[in-house]
């Protein structure tokens, strides 16, 4: 034992459990959570409370950004008011169609796998600007998608130019991209246990009630996961707002991180995008807290009761 | 024979959901080859397919062809897969292997970090860099991937952490009892098996890069350092009525890129998606 110690001790290359070797590998990580996202937030708090133009140094002006913002500020109230409404639609409808498509998917049956591939493909291209593109050309007046409807009898309309359709354009886009939560979806049907499904089917319960007793409780974790996820993301949104429409007709899509981006980056009024992005961290914070605290009515574990 | 209903009635309906999803995408490949009058027909072949599209598109920018902006993209993607590769191995190996104090503290602050919104920090990020002079250069992308602490960085050493953690440990107890320090159980041992792993952070690392459309916006700022999405977005911009079929056709081969990894990576693809946390 005593030479282990000694041999231990006389090289501390091999010392598996030393601190030091510990925080040699953690350290490029660790010098970036200090330096690039602990001090930056820090700084950021900072500059929230001040005036800042990058051209002269911050000056303190206590709360003033923050009651302008809340109290002031009519550009603020338009976009958390579009963002909200993004958020509340998007989530939704993206979540709902990703669990539905997944079902279908989760069979064995010929072809799944070329199926899964198409179904995927437009999330891939994700938030690229190609796709904003595509999007703006096919919904424009004279565009692909009023052809489409053209030819069944519908009138289309400027759907990207009309302050009532935009917003609508933009989410459709998104939940377009419904491939990445529908993976997650498939990947935690997969795990349900068939013995459950066979079980009920001898008492005699058909396949809607299966899916409402059996099959969205236990997939309630993964909807939790997918939900925050989505909707801390979608609290984000920017590129499509941004190339599609640029916030337009009349703000109808001027999102909230467009707005701190024309703040910060376009007026380099740095203290109050700041605020901004405070104010936005706490929006997010309780969006989240909301649904975490509705979560144990609706969340099934394994561990607690049930099966 | 009922079930054979349900199944053709299941085939029915995943078609028809595969044609709409990839529709818009198919009609784009035609549409590239459109001129600007056949443009908005719904059909997928144009009536005379205009490879000038292509040409055209590639010269569309003054001074520079698009081959510069490819160049200038995958400059920016090289750096920043191999610092981040090394970056997030070493940490995830940290954190899945070693012992030290305040790991789970780490941990913990890792975890947070997975879910911080860009936001918060972005303003005294970019003041930091403009008072280093690093605006309009690359730095501000390969330094933070360097630091583990770039698009995805969190994420990747999550993913790399969880991989680790599945490796048996049999293999470094044999290697600590012949002598192996951590530093060449690192990389002779746990490097190797984690291929499978890093792959799937590179092809990630690789397209959120790509689409990491708003640090290219706020830090690249001179054409001739521009990316390939600020070039499209140049290009919508600069021109009064929009040449819809060039620039069609110059957004159809940015996607290239991806759509190739996509197929030849399909696998390690929907593992990193099933994994978790994945954007988008």
């Amino acid at each position: 034992m005593a030479t282990v110690t000694k041999k231990k001790r006389s090289n501390f290359w091999k010392r598996w459990d030393s601190p030091l070797a510990g925080y040699l590998f953690l350290s490029p990580w660790l010098i970036g959570f200090l330096l690039l996202t602990l001090w930056p937030m820090m700084m950021s708090l900072y500059y929230s409370f001040t005036d800042y133009s990058l051209l002269k140094a911050p000056e303190w002006t206590g709360l003033a950004n923050y009651n302008k913002i809340l109290f002031k500020d009519s550009l603020f109230r338009t976009s958390l008011g579009v963002t909200l409404l993004f958020v509340v639609v998007s989530v939704p409808l993206k979540l709902v169609t990703a669990l539905l498509v997944a079902m279908l998917l989760n069979r064995d049956i010929k072809g799944m796998s070329f199926y899964r591939t198409m179904i995927y493909f437009p999330s891939l291209i994700g938030t690229s600007i190609a796709v904003a593109i595509l999007w703006k050309n096919i919904f424009s007046k004279d565009g692909f998608i009023n052809q489409l409807l053209g030819l069944v009898g519908i009138e289309g309309r400027a759907w990207l130019t009309d302050p009532n359709t935009a917003l609508g354009t933009l989410i459709l886009l998104v939940v377009w991209q419904f491939g990445s939560s529908m993976i997650i979806f498939l990947a935690g049907l997969k795990q349900l246990p068939r013995d459950l499904y066979e079980a009920s089917s001898v008492d005699g319960a058909g396949k809607v009630r299966q899916f409402f007793t059996i099959t969205l409780p236990m997939l309630s974790p993964i909807i939790l996961f997918n939900l925050v996820l989505q909707t801390i993301n979608s609290f984000q949104m920017f590129t499509q707002a941004f190339v599609i429409t640029k916030g337009g007709p009349i703000q109808s899509t001027y999102v909230y991180v467009m707005y701190l981006y024309e703040r910060g980056f376009a007026r380099f009024d740095m203290g109050y995008a700041s605020a901004l992005a405070w104010v936005l961290l706490v929006i997010i914070g309780i969006a989240t807290a909301i649904i975490f605290s509705t979560s144990r009515f609706w969340v099934h574990y394994e561990t607690e009761g049930g099966k | 024979m009922m079930r054979s209903y349900k199944n053709s009635l299941n085939h029915l309906f995943l078609l028809l959901a595969s044609l709409i999803m990839i529709y818009p995408v198919f009609w784009w490949v035609g549409a590239a080859f459109k001129s600007n009058e056949e443009m908005s027909s719904p059909g997928l072949f144009p009536k005379t397919w205009l490879w000038s599209n292509f040409t055209d598109g590639w010269n569309s920018v003054p001074n520079f062809s698009f081959t510069h902006f490819y160049v200038n993209t995958f400059t920016l993607i090289a750096g920043v897969l191999f610092t981040t590769v090394i970056s997030t191995s070493l940490v995830a190996f940290a954190f899945a292997r070693l012992d030290f104090p305040l790991r789970k503290f780490w941990f913990a602050i890792l975890m947070v970090t997975l879910m911080l919104p860009q936001q918060v920090t972005i303003v005294p990020q970019y003041v930091m860099f403009n008072k280093l002079n690093w605006v309009n250069t690359y730095l501000p992308f390969y330094i933070p991937h360097i630091l583990a602490a770039g698009v995805g960085g969190p994420f990747f050493v999550y993913l790399i952490i969880q991989f680790i953690r599945g490796l048996p440990r049999d293999l470094d107890e044999a290697a600590k009892i012949d002598g192996c320090s951590w530093l060449g159980i690192y990389w002779r041992i746990v490097l190797p098996l984690t291929k499978p792993a890093l792959v799937t952070v590179a092809i990630y690392c690789f397209l959120w890069t790509w689409d990491d459309f708003f640090g290219q916006l706020i830090y690249i700022n001179t054409v001739d350092k521009y990316t390939i999405n600020l070039a499209l977005k140049l290009f919508i911009d600069s021109q009064g009525s929009i040449p819809w079929g060039q620039l069609l056709a110059m957004s159809l081969v940015s996607i290239m890129p991806a759509v190739t990894i996509f197929f030849l990576a399909q696998k390690q693809f929907v593992e990193g998606v099933a994994s978790g946390a994945v954007k988008g």
